[in-house]
């Protein structure tokens, strides 16, 4: 991966036709703030780009990310169309989620009463789904195949899967619905996501739709109506293409 | 908390938060030499560090982890269909997007800029007129207590600082072709021409037009050229990248209070904006019949009071109203003995929508976009159409204006197509560029049992009650949303798609799926103060030092999104301030 902050002004100059700028910006300030005159700016200064550069998980241990690889890996199959969910890296996306604020939804209202039956528990943030949800696959799994989930053949794996999406497997702490679907949202985000987050690796997603990822001008193309356009995604990331002298 | 306020010099004026409706007053009230403090909860957000064009393209954090939203751990609402039920929070946005920082929701709105048309402000009179009394039953529809002549100019003056571009379809009274031939009279055209349109909109006006309906460009706040607006700031042309709704744009191409308005306004000598500082009331003097200023909290958690000889709130509808219940500002409405006006007439939109897949020949890129570029027809909007016999008033704007396609959001596909495997993603892959959508944007008529209150239960983190929201959709909206989506699906079966999947909006109302962001209400304008909280200038009755401007003003809501009318008020509210109020302070109207 190319060094963050340089991508980010290699694009910014790449792209600076069709970045009309007024003579005006101001700083941001994450405290109170008395803002008068003309405030100072510095690029990405408060709200920067999101880089990960450590390669090791960050939240999962090694099993849990094994079993969590096996399950987005029957979510999406590999196929002719794509990889499959964990050669994208939706397993890696996921990991990295829970490490950060998402993983404890800070940012969200938690106060109670939590009202049974109609949302999950408090406790319930997505960390904690995530480490309930895969102790009793695990569970639940060695109870009926003496296998972890991973070690199932494929077919049996997607009988599971199908049995937890129709909440047909009792787990205990949480619902196995419950689970389920917060697997999938992550898994389709991670894959779907720009490759900046960790899934969607090379960009395979978007190979596969045809959406041109992280572009920003599309004016020389609005008037090719019903044109394949045949695009190169892009990602936030960048591209090495850009550092390249022709 | 509030005894403990630290009282600070005063000022003319306080404006209560920096998004549109904030930041336009703010800069009218400065420009006539007053002294303004603007405060606002959220961050100062400006499009150079906040947008910046190599890293705003990014959909999981702008759409699904809502970067530009109001945090609900700071602040939320509670829910509930009708008052036997007991409301529950919000513990994520889902039916709508509260903004946070300054620009507001008015940073990541989609930038469909419609006026209301004539009607629109004497609609109960109007309707009564035309189908009788009992058309209206069960509604609580009322007359704005203004009128489109005195509207218009501030209109055209919010479509000169956001730079909308559109054509127009009625200029003094005289029909343009190609614009919307529903539209009341203006003055003169949109300050810029209509974008291009991409394919889906192409398409969806050819079909139209051979419907014998009347398409016109959706007016947008995306710019079609550069603009130099009459604040002196100017704007970029849209480039269609199609990260645009739920995004802040990079280009200074969507219109919001950060690129048009605040630039200019922060240069000015006489104005300071205060961040982070989230205002807890609005303090009244004795006699409960003047505001004195406001109390409010920074970030350090310190308490302060801000003295104003007129209070401006202008903030979300949601805070507006909770913040006139908080403050004790008029009389909390009960829907049992019918009595009280804040937090009456709360209403929403009624949003309809037919999908089209086409399994042969088309390819849409439906990347290439932005939330306010499409093409519209009104004939089904509110009453263009004679609702005789029908069992229902009201309607909605039928267009189509592809927003764009990032793809965790945008992945449309045939109903029963599973949700994973490899079915799954063959059928997402054949439909990505396949498909298109017709929306129908429709009103949403207040009655008696929708409203807004104090929630009894769950506070925020300063220990203050949430907002309540009681609602849900009437059989008459039930009724027209059946109608609308229909109407809008023939238009749909035109193209020859090779399926239709038509969703008008049913009832219960939750907060399972994103709507829309179009809450008003609550705080209405009239003639009335029996019926009303505000009178046309935005006046609060009986406190005529505070001022409450915003889409809380709307005693009901068209088939049309808020916003160009949120602008007109606010310059409606600062044009009666300069010219009259600060002339002669006290009730510009009395009853």
């Amino acid at each position: 991966m190319t060094t963050p902050p340089l991508a980010g002004l290699s694009r910014r100059s790449l792209l600076k036709a069709s970045a009309t700028t007024v003579a005006a910006s101001a700083a941001a300030y994450t405290q109170a703030a008395t803002v008068k005159g003309v405030p100072s700016w510095l690029p990405f200064d408060h709200n920067g780009p999101l880089h990960y550069q450590d390669q090791q998980p960050q939240f999962f241990s090694a099993e849990q990310l094994r079993e969590v690889e096996a399950i987005v890996e029957r979510l999406i199959p590999g196929d002719e169309l794509s990889v499959s969910g964990k050669e994208a890296g939706c397993a890696v996306f996921i990991d990295r989620q829970l490490a950060g604020q998402y993983g404890t939804y800070e940012r969200l209202y938690q106060h109670g009463p939590f009202i049974a039956g109609v949302e999950p528990k408090s406790d319930h943030v997505p960390r904690e789904r995530y480490r309930l949800g895969l102790e009793e696959l695990e569970k639940h799994c060695q109870q009926s195949y003496q296998k972890h989930f991973s070690e199932l053949p494929d077919a049996q794996r997607d009988e599971v899967l199908q049995a937890l999406e129709g909440g047909k497997i009792e787990f205990a702490g949480i619902e196995s619905q419950v689970f389920f679907e917060q697997v999938l949202q992550n898994t389709m985000e991670g894959f779907f996501a720009d490759p900046v987050y960790g899934g969607n690796r090379d960009m395979v997603s978007w190979k596969m739709l045809g959406f041109p990822g992280a572009r920003y001008d599309y004016r020389p193309y609005i008037a090719r109506h019903n044109q394949k356009l045949e695009l190169i995604p892009l990602s936030i990331i960048g591209s090495s293409a850009w550092s390249r002298k022709a | 908390m509030t005894t403990q306020a630290k009282k600070l010099p005063g000022t003319d004026v306080v404006v209560v938060g920096l998004g549109w409706a904030g930041s336009i007053v703010a800069k009218e009230l400065a420009d006539a030499g007053l002294r303004v403090i603007g405060f606002e909860r959220g961050a100062w957000r400006d499009t150079a560090s906040d947008f910046n064009i190599a890293s705003a393209a990014d959909e999981l954090r702008y759409v699904q982890r809502q970067e530009l939203m109001l945090r609900t751990r700071q602040n939320t609402c509670t829910l509930r269909n009708n008052v036997t039920q007991t409301a529950l929070p919000m513990r994520t946005w889902g039916s709508f997007h509260p903004g946070n920082g300054t620009g507001g929701a008015g940073n990541h709105w989609a930038g469909i800029t419609f006026r209301f048309q004539p009607d629109e402000f004497h609609l109960k009179s109007h309707l009564e007129d035309r189908y009788g009394k009992q058309a209206l039953e069960g509604l609580s529809v009322q007359d704005w207590g203004t009128t489109w002549e005195e509207m218009e100019p501030f209109y055209d003056a919010f479509e000169r600082v956001a730079g909308i571009s559109g054509k127009a379809g009625n200029i003094g009274g005289t029909l343009i072709e190609g614009g919307n031939p529903f539209e009341g009279p203006r003055r003169r055209d949109y300050p810029n021409p209509p974008t291009q349109q991409t394919f889906a909109p192409t398409l969806f006006a050819e079909a139209a037009r051979n419907l014998g309906y009347k398409p016109f460009p959706v007016p947008s706040a995306l710019a079609s050229q550069g603009y130099t607006n009459s604040y002196g700031v100017t704007m970029g042309p849209c480039t269609f990248c199609g990260f645009c709704t739920n995004y802040g744009c990079a280009n200074y191409s969507k219109a919001s209070a950060i690129v048009n308005v605040l630039p200019a306004l922060i240069r000015m000598p006489n104005f300071t904006a205060k961040t982070h500082c989230e205002v807890l009331e609005v303090r009244k003097d004795s006699s409960g019949k003047r505001a004195t200023g406001i109390v409010y909290v920074d970030a350090n958690g310190q308490t302060w009071e801000q003295p104003a000889e007129i209070v401006v709130v202008a903030a979300f509808t949601f805070e507006n109203v909770r913040l006139m219940l908080l403050s004790g500002i008029g009389e909390p409405y009960d829907p049992v003995s019918n009595t009280g006006t804040t937090g009456r007439n709360y209403a929403y939109q009624t949003a309809n929508n037919v999908q089209l897949f086409f399994d042969e020949g088309k390819n849409f890129n439906p990347f290439i976009g932005g939330g306010a570029i499409g093409m519209g027809i009104d004939e089904f909007n509110n009453d263009n159409f004679d609702h005789s016999g029908l069992g229902f008033v009201g309607g909605g704007s039928t267009r189509v204006t592809p927003i764009g396609a990032a793809p965790i959001a945008s992945r449309p596909v045939p109903p029963g197509t599973p949700r994973w495997g490899s079915q799954w993603k063959k059928t997402t892959a054949q439909y990505y560029s396949a498909s298109m959508s017709i929306g129908c944007e429709a009103s949403n008529y207040s009655s008696r049992t929708n409203y807004l209150s104090l929630d009894p239960t769950y506070k925020d983190p300063h220990g203050r009650p949430l907002l309540r929201i009681t609602f849900d959709f009437t059989e008459n909206d039930l009724r027209m949303a059946q109608y609308v989506t229909g109407k809008t699906a023939e238009i749909a079966r035109a193209l020859n798609p090779s399926l239709v999947v038509e969703s008008p909006r049913k009832a219960p109302w939750n907060n399972t799926s994103y709507q829309s962001s179009h809450v008003v209400g609550g705080f209405v304008m009239g003639a009335d103060p029996a019926t009303s909280s505000v009178n046309k200038h935005l006046q609060v009755w009986d406190v005529p030092n505070l001022f409450v401007v915003g889409a809380s003003a709307f005693p009901q809501n068209p088939g049309y999104n808020p916003t160009g009318t949120v602008g007109a008020l606010a310059f409606k509210a600062a044009h009666a301030i300069r010219t009259l109020y600060l002339k002669r302070p006290g009730e510009m109207i009395s009853v």
